[in-house]
């Protein structure tokens, strides 16, 4: 057996590395928050608490995964499985580093933004199979969430494709080698495709449908045990996601001095922006959930529609 | 839209940058296990009954900590001794219930019922909470070094009548200011 993209190795050190990685972020946002709070943070178990995801592990896994007599059986039990396994599917397209990757697809970008549509339904389902009320308002706050930023999202991506003339991730990266990064010439559309990904794995602080404050957990409130862990490593796949997006679409992927190999870069640049994200948890109080939408749809979407036209309208007066 | 833009810039990214420059300053966090936080003389801890100067019991079981104590956690009894002094047959509190309000230590007339800065009473048994007056008494003065109730007050027991406390006067005869 190979490494190369697409062999049955290449695809299990890919999976295993990403659900790692996702688990491992349990200890790395609850580390990086409590320095930016003056605090400490988990360090008791293990070297500077690295083994706090093991503990977290045990515990999720050993509790009561209680379902809920009054629930819809059949799509609570789907919902957490389709958030895991549409975010998974989305990391198939990723090109991690030169021969490293599980497909090559010519439609990498659409089938992502494919896969982040119907990570809508996961938190849809959630909310109406719990027969809560607070998951019902999670799951319609949800919905119309992530339903409108993807439309920035798309949009604000165009852009990089426009320049590229290509769908395909890998080359993408390969169109930057020669270009030199996106992020300079769609600076525009890399802040509104950062500021859409928060929104769309609902992340703080556009983490509306799952408020605490506001309605408990939001759509997960009737979930326990594993179910739950399920959402909640969901949610950071969902981080590790938009950052190796944004590594690949605007920072040129595993591009860089060559005196270290591809995948440390593309590894090195989406911490960058996995801890960015933590940051914004950190410092950006939440808004009102109108407040989110009008943001969306009365700025976002003509400033990314600009963007799009600009970018259109240079690459014809240049060719 | 120029405002939004220059709001976003003038608040949520110099947010961000204050917040992120919170890394390179020191955790407030003391690990206690580890390291001993420091604790302030008055600090409001575990109960004790102090002594006065020559070694006696300073509780003079006059119950006015069991009636300050707004959760009821102590429990005591009054006896005399031979000599006439009060002090408490038994003496009682229940530390799963005391909520360290040193209210009693305020109440105390004789300065014997005192707070102290040691909070580590954790016991796996609920029965141990409860402490008895051999493990409240202290050898020691504790915050007040030279006070004893029955050199200045004016109650008469065995050795010192009334009148011979300090700062003083010999009782008057009141027959004797009869005209």
């Amino acid at each position: 057996m190979t490494f190369e993209v697409g062999s049955g190795l290449s695809i299990s050190v890919i999976l295993a590395t990403v659900i790692v990685v996702a688990a491992m972020l349990i200890w790395v946002e609850r580390r990086l928050l409590s320095f930016w709070q003056e605090r400490l943070g988990p360090n008791r178990v293990g070297p500077f608490g690295l083994l706090q995801v093991v503990a977290d592990m045990i515990k999720i896994f050993t509790k009561e995964d209680w379902v809920p007599p009054f629930v819809d059986k059949f799509s609570f039990v789907l919902a957490p499985a389709i958030i895991m396994t549409v975010i998974l599917l989305s990391f198939s397209v990723i090109p991690f580093a030169p021969g490293v990757g599980v497909v090559d697809s010519n439609i990498g970008v659409l089938f992502v933004l494919a896969m982040a549509s119907l990570g809508a339904y996961s938190v849809m389902l959630a909310g109406l199979s719990s027969d809560n009320k607070y998951a019902l308002l999670g799951s319609l706050r949800a919905a119309a969430q992530m339903i409108s930023y993807e439309v920035f999202m798309g949009i604000s991506i165009l852009g990089v494709v426009a320049l590229s003339g290509t769908f395909n991730l890998r080359e993408i990266v390969l169109a930057q080698e020669e270009n030199g990064w996106y992020i300079i010439p769609q600076f525009i559309g890399f802040v509104i495709f950062l500021i859409a990904g928060v929104a769309e794995s609902h992340r703080l602080p556009f983490d509306i449908p799952e408020a605490e404050q506001e309605i408990c957990a939001g759509y997960h409130t009737e979930y326990s045990g594993m179910k739950f862990g399920m959402f909640f490593v969901g949610e950071y796949l969902g981080l590790v996601l938009i950052s190796s997006l944004i590594t690949v679409l605007f920072f040129g992927g595993w591009l860089g001095p060559s005196f270290l190999p591809g995948i440390f870069w593309f590894a090195l640049k989406s911490f960058v922006f996995i801890a960015f994200f933590i940051l914004l948890r950190a410092a950006i109080p939440r808004p009102r959930y109108d407040q989110l939408m009008t943001y969306g749809w009365l700025f976002l979407l003509p400033v990314s529609l600009l963007n799009l036209l600009i970018t259109g309208v240079i690459i014809l007066s240049s060719s | 839209m120029l405002t939004l833009i220059k709001d976003t810039l003038t608040s949520q990214v110099v947010t961000l940058w204050r917040v992120f420059s919170h890394l390179w300053v020191k955790a407030d966090t003391v690990e206690y296990p580890d390291e001993m936080p420091y604790m302030f003389p008055r600090w409001r801890g575990r109960i004790i009954l102090s002594r006065d100067p020559d070694g006696e019991e300073r509780c003079v079981a006059c119950n006015l900590c069991a009636v300050a104590c707004p959760v009821d956690c102590i429990a005591l009894q009054k006896t005399e001794d031979e000599e006439g002094r009060w002090y408490p047959e038994f003496f009682r509190i229940n530390f799963s219930r005391c909520i360290m309000c040193g209210f009693c230590e305020e109440a105390c007339p004789t300065n014997a019922i005192q707070l102290t800065p040691d909070f580590e009473m954790a016991e796996y048994e609920r029965q141990d909470m409860v402490w008895e007056k051999e493990d409240l008494l202290i050898d020691g003065t504790g915050k007040y070094h030279d006070y004893n109730f029955y050199r200045v007050a004016g109650k008469k027991i065995g050795g010192k009548d009334k009148g011979e406390a300090r700062n003083e006067a010999v009782p008057v005869n009141v027959r004797s200011l009869l005209p």
